[in-house]
């Protein structure tokens, strides 16, 4: 593609712009229709911009000043004393509880990542894909019930959750095997796969080994079964909304390629995998990076429905950071943890950028 | 469509060929009938916990630790009865005084947002003055920012305020969303722009422009986005749980159903929880049934949260 050519529609555009004089009229330094648009402009931003500073701009700093301090969390913050890097350090560099708790939670939220958002993505993939069906009949009802979880509040479908896992609750009567004490397990998902093996202690290989603290045997434990509850818990409210993002993609799908690919003989199998979801991979990307970002921030169902336990087993640097700030006195620390978890984040929604101005590009 | 082109002439092969359709029939419906029963366990799967907990709201305390399973009420143990909504409304647990305060702050928030980011969208979208950029660029930086890393200096800010444990507390930080102000300028760029110069021309000043012309023309796509915010606010948890912690009175629907665990003691008013449960639902439930459409349309304008 030459430049010149990469230019033209951007060139339309501001022709189109300058077409309507009063709108740039300013920017070109012409005389306005009104002569204050700088005033103007700025007065109609003002609450906005006002509103960013002190709620969202301020307090940005205020955080990351907080991580290099003592601050309690009750006391005044402004008589908190100034401890340099020593909440980092605590962290991420010195041995102890504080950053075994850390590393737990980063693992905690790791595996709660990598079985959540793939397991989302493709149910909700596969709920809109069947209810985009013309042939289905009553597919309005099964959107409905599909999507209903998506408005109802976390905390809500927390307890109801809570209450069907109980060990003599609804999900045990599905789960064949001995009734399990969901919310009351802290051992990993893999340690119990491995202990069907008849691997139940640490091989000296990986229990001598640590990082940040923790072991390997133990960062190789898989999500707690405490764990896996409140994931269920999540992937059923979230597949709704997720479903709903891919059925606006389907339905941009013009008809005439499906039958186009009728037409070449292709069965319904390989027509949703080489025509549909191909022309659906702007949502996928975008499902996925959502799910990345929102998965990182889990917090609502981890305090209503296990508040971090058992054994620490369910905390994630979300919770960690409202655990330590407003129930433990360490707002400092926590501050801390919540400048680290900005990073991670922050990665995410960088990618996510180049997903989103990528498929802008194509479109 | 070879079956059917066979001819009459030579009989076998019709019947062969009607033996085939017959069959291609029966394994058609086989299909179908296995197709909708799993479509129809997955539905249950989404409707069932909602079934369950309107039930047993209705237990007693004695049924719903006996049968917390049974979609039937025990009646030798006393349900169905009231007393778990009951408990809604007792010393420590306010629901009337909370369903009231969610009102009050979901109202607030949606109707202020509004008028914040339209003023904001409009000014983004069709004035150009110096600092604009700016804005818009600090915007997009600030928006991928977790709630949780603001919570703690939201905090303070609200602590430095005095306002902590008021109103003001879970309304003010709610109400500058920069996603709200990029989907508002989003609207009004799609607005033509001949409309404004008319109304120029006519000698109306911006404001008035604004407000007799754009907002009205953007009215759709503001109900949409109304909505979808009503729900999101509505349901906020964190925001409201550091913003009132010391004053229970002042709590919304979801945090104070989640404070509902530690107020029973030991045993767990599981009646109780669930039929708050419910009663946090049932307004968006309603919301939801009236406005599905716009549900659809915000979801895949891509007006979700991020």
């Amino acid at each position: 593609m030459t430049v010149s050519s990469s230019l033209t529609p951007r060139g339309a555009i501001q022709k189109q712009r300058r077409v309507s004089n009063w709108l740039a009229a300013d920017k070109r330094g012409g005389k306005s229709l009104f002569e204050h648009d700088v005033r103007t402009g700025w007065l109609f931003l003002a609450p906005f911009v006002l509103g960013m500073m002190v709620f969202i701009i301020l307090p940005i700093f205020t955080a990351l000043w907080v991580s290099f301090t003592d601050w309690s969390g009750i006391t005044p913050p402004l008589q908190a004393k100034g401890v340099g890097l020593d909440n980092y350090r605590t962290l991420l560099v010195d041995d102890g509880l504080r950053r075994t708790d850390f590393a737990r939670s980063i693992k905690n939220n790791f595996y709660y990542v990598i079985f959540v958002v793939p397991i989302q993505t493709t149910l909700a993939f596969v709920l809109a894909f069947v209810v985009h069906q013309k042939l289905l009949k009553g597919r309005d009802y099964f959107r409905l019930a599909f999507f209903f979880p998506s408005i109802t509040s976390s905390i809500a479908v927390s307890l109801i959750f809570k209450f069907m896992f109980q060990t003599n609750g609804l999900v045990n009567k599905f789960v064949p095997g001995p009734d399990i004490n969901w919310f009351g397990n802290s051992n990993g998902a893999i340690h119990n796969l491995l202990g069907v093996f008849g691997v139940n202690k640490s091989p000296r290989a990986l229990s001598s080994q640590s990082l940040f603290g923790l072991s390997l045997w133990d960062w190789l434990s898989g999500p707690s079964v405490a764990m896996c509850a409140i994931m269920g818990c999540v992937i059923w409210t979230t597949s709704g909304t997720l479903m709903l993002l891919f059925l606006g993609g389907l339905q941009n799908i013009p008809e005439s390629l499906d039958e186009a690919a009728i037409l070449d003989g292709a069965s319904a199998w390989k027509r949703m995998w080489l025509v549909t979801f191909p022309l659906l991979r702007p949502q996928v990307f975008l499902v996925l990076v959502l799910g990345l970002i929102g998965t990182w921030q889990v917090f609502d169902q981890i305090y209503a429905m296990s508040f971090g336990g058992p054994d620490k087993s369910t905390i994630t640097p979300a919770f960690w950071i409202y655990y330590q700030s407003f129930r433990n006195g360490q707002a400092g620390l926590g501050a801390a943890l919540a400048v680290v978890l900005c990073v991670i984040i922050t990665f995410f929604t960088f990618v996510q950028r180049r997903i989103i101005s990528d498929r802008s590009v194509e479109s | 469509m070879t079956d059917l082109q066979i001819g009459p002439a030579r009989g076998r092969r019709v019947l062969d060929a009607e033996g085939l359709l017959a069959r291609r029939a029966r394994q058609r419906l086989a299909l179908k009938i296995v197709g909708y029963s799993i479509l129809l366990a997955a539905a249950m799967v989404y409707v069932l916990p909602f079934l369950l907990s309107l039930i047993s709201a209705f237990k007693t305390d004695p049924d719903i630790s006996k049968n917390p399973v049974s979609l039937a009420f025990d009646r030798a143990l006393g349900s169905p009865s009231l007393d778990g909504v009951k408990a809604l409304d007792s010393d420590a647990v306010n629901f009337p005084r909370w369903t009231l305060n969610s009102i009050i702050v979901t109202v607030t928030v949606v109707f202020g947002r509004l008028v914040i980011a339209s003023l904001g969208g409009y000014a983004l979208a069709r004035m150009r003055f110096r600092g604009r950029q700016l804005v818009f660029s600090l915007m997009l930086l600030v928006m991928g920012i977790p709630h949780i890393v603001l919570a703690v200096p939201q905090f303070i800010v609200l602590k430095q305020m005095n306002i902590l444990n008021t109103y003001w507390a879970m309304i003010l930080p709610m109400l500058f969303d920069c996603a709200d102000l990029l989907i508002m300028k989003q609207f009004m760029e799609q607005i033509p722009p001949e409309m404004e110069e008319a109304a120029a021309l006519d000698g109306a000043t911006r404001f008035q422009t604004f407000r007799q012309v754009v907002l009205p023309m953007a009215a759709p796509g503001l109900l949409t986005l109304i909505i979808l915010r009503s729900v999101g606010v509505w349901n906020e948890f964190l925001k409201v749980l550091i913003a009132v912690p010391a004053a229970p009175q002042l709590r919304t629907l979801p945090v104070g159903l989640a404070s509902l665990q530690g107020e029973f003691g030991q045993s767990t008013p599981w009646a109780t929880m669930l039929a708050g449960a419910l009663l946090t639902t049932i307004p968006m439930a309603i919301l939801f049934f009236l406005f599905q459409k716009h549900f659809k349309q915000g979801l895949a304008s891509g007006a979700v949260k991020g």
